[in-house]
């Protein structure tokens, strides 16, 4: 099953042209994407280092979700809102890029962390919720979503070159795979 | 000051990030993941100033506890930014969101270490509430600017 042809479809739509050609449209959320990182990201960067127990250390857990996490919620959904508008702007080009594949997988993993340590050791927090370093489970979590998120912003960086392209031929075979490319050969093969 | 500008382009370290293909998307990369850090070491005090986030904690708490990642990501920031301008110095020359970048940087930074800090190491009630958010607005105001006109760089030709 291939997304494509719904990104073909979603490209073609006066929405999709209108703001991938728009002057000041497309540069404003993209900057508003890249800026409301440091709402989101800088304090889920400061919760997780005090998952680490390096920061904050005499902060309660649960004041730190409590007085933190509203704010982060509001740069999560701006960060969503104007990232898929920026997908929905070029929908065929991010959908076979590398780099935004990777991001879309580190998302998901990401999302994945944060559910586990809802349901593993935040349920205990209660025991931990004052010690200046968390117990290892909560500090694995910590860690291992400063890495995701890393990636992440990497990842979705990097969507703005176009080394791995489909429409610029010839790639490695593993590229055109990861990618999802298809080459005018596939097209004649059918 | 084009002269300068014209001497970096010259230099080999500009020559060797303009002319690969991969340098300055790399160093970009880690110019924007310590924008993720200076921002929340930025936000956590501006927010805890207005009374905000944090709040059951003393302000000069928050203060200290942020100060190390925003001293680190602003050097991290520095050194990227450098390398960043060091291969394009040209297009910045001539680029008018650069030069308010500078301009609003250096402001910040002054800000942040001189004003910003005292007030929220003072001792809590010394300082009227007002112009706590006083301090807060204007750094957010100025961190802003950096950050707005650093991303419309790219976005100019």
């Amino acid at each position: 099953m291939s997304l494509l042809p719904f990104c073909q479809w979603l490209a073609d739509t006066p929405g999709s042209k209108a703001l991938h050609e728009s002057v000041y449209m497309y540069p404003l959320v993209e900057s508003a994407h890249v800026l409301t990182l440091c709402l989101f990201l800088g304090l889920a960067v400061m919760f997780d280092l005090r998952l680490l127990g390096v920061t904050l250390t005499r902060v309660p857990m649960t004041e730190m979700k409590r007085r933190l996490g509203p704010w982060m919620t509001v740069g999560f959904v701006i960060m969503v809102i104007t990232g898929v508008m920026l997908f929905y702007a070029i929908p065929v080009r991010s959908y076979q890029s590398i780099f935004f594949r990777a991001k879309v997988i580190a998302l998901v993993l990401a999302g994945l962390n944060a559910f586990v340590f809802h349901n593993t050791i935040d349920r205990r927090i209660a025991e931990w919720d004052r010690a200046p370093v968390p117990p290892p489970a909560a500090r694995r979590a910590g860690a291992r979503s400063l890495v995701l998120w890393t990636v992440i912003v990497v990842a979705g960086r990097m969507i703005a070159y176009n080394w791995f392209d489909c429409d610029k031929q010839p790639q490695s075979a593993i590229v055109n795979t990861l990618a999802g490319c298809v080459l005018p050969s596939d097209v004649r093969a059918r | 000051m084009l002269p300068f500008f014209q001497w970096v382009s010259e230099t080999p370290l500009s020559q060797a990030i303009s002319q690969s293909p991969w340098e300055f998307a790399v160093i970009e990369s880690v110019h924007l993941l310590a924008l993720a850090v200076i921002g929340g070491a930025v936000l956590m005090l501006d927010l805890r100033l207005l009374g905000l986030g944090l709040r059951d904690q003393p302000i000069a708490r928050v203060a200290r506890d942020a100060q190390p990642w925003l001293v680190a990501s602003l050097i991290v920031m520095l050194v990227t930014g450098v390398l960043l301008f060091s291969s394009e110095p040209i297009k910045c020359y001539y680029s008018t969101p650069f030069w308010v970048k500078m301009s609003s940087l250096l402001l910040a930074m002054i800000f942040a270490f001189t004003v910003r800090r005292r007030v929220a190491l003072a001792d809590e009630g010394r300082v009227r509430p007002v112009w706590l958010k006083v301090v807060a607005v204007v750094s957010l105001v100025l961190w802003f600017g950096v950050g707005a006109s650093g991303r419309w760089i790219g976005f100019s030709v």
